[in-house]
């Protein structure tokens, strides 16, 4: 708690690295995934500035900021998604338990399979319910037989919530579901291949309320299972998810640490300003 | 007067009408009350507006007038005394006529028969007589209809909306042209086929199985128009060699310019491909006839396979479907393109590698579009021609042996059509049932392909 004490000095400059290490040191859960000085150029715009943070396994994290601060671009890198945009450039190094993701011996493919990604639009593919929960187990060979795939199948869509929903239904068109249930479909693709962390780009803000308020109670459940990192615009959401909380705003990371006191209690004026709304 | 010289002669009115027309509503605009115009429309309307009053009744007029005086200037002729020693036979009769009428207009300089020479005088005073009634009516349809529309023009005079609407009828008249032209087109070849069903069975054709045409019927009543060889023979070529060639590097290309090229290759590779889909297709023919064709017979005959011909199926359908790579790629590459780049991340997040991508995901999703295209370029195959006429030759044989010679629809209708002909045997008629056939399933294909082309798009916004 040393640096917390060295941040409250009057001193107002923000470095970045010992924000980082308040995150690492806070609480005594493991850190999953550790980035530290993680810049991220497009072409020659930077969009992400020396960001270090924790991800911790018994909890849920959320990123908040301004529309276009890089919350997106950092969570992309963390399964290096960014490598699909040719002009994406990262450097820094980011963790997933002590090994460098972005080191020339890690299989992209493994890589996306231990870290999965919830997008903002939901993305069923154009298949059967069925086969969209089997797509991972297949490609990456998890299960042996039909038995198995079905028992996979049928455990991702109850833990998504959504079992008692489809089980009639399960060789219709994934595309025909609400978007809701897209939403939660998207979410049990992303657990049937059991991945350690789940992120999730602001998954719920093309859903209305209700289907909301079901993928956050998911979220809960999910909890402690997964890794979870959400990117939100709804501080609401943020605040009743989360359990800690990353401010970010024009590339930088502002301000990380327990839900209850960015919401509560902030240090830094800017993270107030943007709760209160005040700004962003 | 001719009527080439009458139309420049009523433009040129049109001109002065819409000089006037302006004149006299800027007129009107100048000694208007207040200070903003007075006038409903601006001057330019109204010179437009008497301009075209002046010149479109009058064309009108002109195109009516070109259908109504030959029957005109026909009785006339035939009112002459000269007319007297023409025989009876209307035969007879309706050739010297047309023969003294060509002379009379210039379009052939001797008769060939002396009777026609003795017509063309009365022929000649008719048509000048009947072109100088037409000029003057025009002309004075001109002077009318201008006077009455300048008269026309005062300052609430809804000029602008008049030209407004007359411009929307301009292009309507101009789309439904093509419209017109293709009905025109489908009916002309439904009334030759009728009158080739009247000579020979629809059942025979469509389900005869001997391809030879003659003009009079066998001894046992065979008149050898049996399609099925034919249509055969197109399916061969067209819908399967050609395809089997096209569909995989047409999709194949189509991928790696979508998912692999770099956008600079993506820059240069489309555009050469785009141009190769405009190369006349008779230098495909030459290709196919010269080059693929003595080499496929070559090969054939070096791997001892009997039949092989130097016009085979399969040079023409090989040579097809290189030509239809790039219209096969470029609708590919449409459809590709077109499946939310969502579908692909998430295929990607999900661990999948790009090629798993492509072929779970992408390929499927694009599918409905991929298939459309190929209809469209199944249509196109079997009404190519050139190609056809060139390498596949004339042998109506209904064979699956690629090596041999084989016939296709386009290329009888040629072979039926070019040469001596009576245009009423059933021979040449035939040539307009293997065209309407060909009609029909190619606009059933290109609206099977827009249809499912159609409803994929809409399955992604
Ligand atoms: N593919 C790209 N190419 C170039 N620049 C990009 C690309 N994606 C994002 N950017 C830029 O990077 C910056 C951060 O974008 P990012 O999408 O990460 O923001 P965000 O915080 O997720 O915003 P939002 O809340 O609106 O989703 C922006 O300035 C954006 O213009
Ligand atoms: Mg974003």
């Amino acid at each position: 708690m040393n640096d917390d004490q060295k941040m409250q000095e009057p001193s107002e400059s923000v470095n970045m690295t010992d924000l980082a290490t308040t995150g690492m040191t806070s609480d005594g859960g493991t850190p999953k995934m550790t980035a530290r000085h993680v810049d991220v150029f497009y072409g020659d715009k930077q969009a992400i500035n020396d960001v270090s943070i924790d991800v911790n396994m018994d909890s849920v994290t959320a990123f908040i900021g301004p529309s276009g601060c890089g919350k997106s671009t950092f969570l992309r890198c963390m399964n290096r998604m960014n490598d699909t945009i040719p002009i994406a450039r990262v450097t820094g190094d980011i963790m997933l338990e002590g090994e460098d993701i972005y080191s020339s011996q890690m299989d992209v493919v493994q890589l996306r399979a231990r870290v999965g990604m919830v997008f903002q639009k939901p993305n069923p593919f154009p298949k059967s319910i069925y086969d969209n929960i089997a797509y991972g187990p297949r490609i990456h060979g998890l299960a042996t037989g039909k038995e198995e795939l079905d028992n996979i199948v049928e455990s991702s869509l109850q833990r998504a919530g959504l079992w008692g929903e489809v089980k009639d239904r399960l060789s219709d068109s994934g595309t025909a579901l609400s978007g809701g249930q897209q939403q939660r479909l998207c979410i049990a693709r992303a657990i049937a291949v059991d991945p350690e962390v789940i992120l999730m780009d602001e998954p719920c803000s093309a859903l209305d309320p209700i289907a909301t308020a079901k993928i956050e109670e998911l979220i809960h459940e999910l909890r402690g299972k997964y890794a979870i990192v959400i990117v939100t615009h709804n501080m609401q959401q943020a605040a009743r998810v989360s359990q800690k909380t990353a401010f970010f705003h024009l590339g930088t990371l502002v301000e990380y640490g327990e839900t209850t006191d960015i919401f509560t209690n902030p240090r830094e004026e800017k993270t107030r300003d943007y709760i209160t709304g005040r700004y962003g | 007067m001719t009527s080439a010289t009458l139309l420049f002669l009523i433009i040129g009115l049109g001109l002065f009408a819409w000089f006037f027309g302006r004149l006299k509503a800027s007129g009107l605009k100048a000694s208007g009350k207040s200070s903003r115009s007075a006038l409903h429309s601006l001057p330019n309307y109204h010179g437009w507006y008497v301009a075209l009053w002046a010149i479109v009744p009058a064309a009108i007029f002109m195109a009516v007038w070109s259908f109504v005086s030959p029957a005109l200037i026909t009785d006339a002729a035939l009112a002459s005394p000269a007319s007297a020693g023409l025989p009876q036979g209307a035969f007879a009769r309706a050739a010297i006529l047309s023969e003294a009428r060509a002379i009379a207009y210039g379009n052939q300089v001797n008769a060939f028969n002396p009777l026609s020479q003795s017509m063309v005088e009365p022929y000649r005073d008719a048509i000048s007589y009947y072109q100088m009634i037409g000029a003057v009516a025009a002309l004075l349809m001109v002077f009318a209809c201008g006077v009455y529309a300048w008269l026309q023009i005062k300052p609430d005079l809804r000029a602008r909306t008049k030209i407004e609407r007359v411009t929307m009828l301009i292009l309507l008249l101009a789309s439904l042209i093509a419209i017109v032209t293709t009905v025109g087109i489908f009916l002309s070849l439904v009334f030759e086929t009728a009158r080739f069903f009247s000579m020979v069975s629809p059942i025979d054709f469509l389900f005869g199985t001997e391809w030879n045409p003659r003009a009079v019927a066998g001894p046992r009543g065979e008149t050898g128009f049996g399609a099925i060889p034919l249509f055969w023979g197109t399916v061969f070529i067209g819908a399967i060699i050609a395809m089997i060639v096209a569909i995989p590097l047409g999709l194949m290309s189509a991928i790696y310019l979508t998912q692999y090229a770099p956008a600079k290759l993506r820059a240069w590779m489309k555009p050469i491909l785009e141009v190769l889909a405009g190369v006349p297709t008779v230098v495909y023919g030459y290709f196919a006839a010269l080059t693929v064709a003595p080499a496929l017979r070559d090969f054939a005959v070096s791997i001892g396979i009997s039949g092989a011909s130097s016009e085979s199926a399969l040079a023409a359908g090989v040579v097809m479907g290189i030509m239809i790579i790039p219209f096969v790629s470029s609708m590919a590459d449409d459809s590709i393109a077109a499946v939310p780049s969502a579908m692909r991340d998430g295929s990607l997040a999900m661990g999948a590698t790009h090629s798993e991508t492509i072929k779970k995901v992408l390929i499927p999703a694009a599918l409905p579009g991929v298939v459309g295209g190929v209809l469209l370029a199944v249509s196109r195959a079997i009404g190519e021609t050139m190609i056809v006429v060139m390498a596949a030759g004339l042998a109506a044989n209904m064979t699956v042996n690629p090596f041999s010679s084989v016939t296709t629809v386009t290329t009888q209708i040629v072979q039926l059509l070019t040469g001596d002909q009576e245009f009423d045997s059933p021979k040449t008629l035939a040539a307009f049932a293997l065209g309407l056939v060909l009609f029909i399933v190619t606009l059933l294909l290109n609206l099977i392909a827009l249809r499912v082309v159609k409803k994929y798009r809409e399955a992604y916004e």
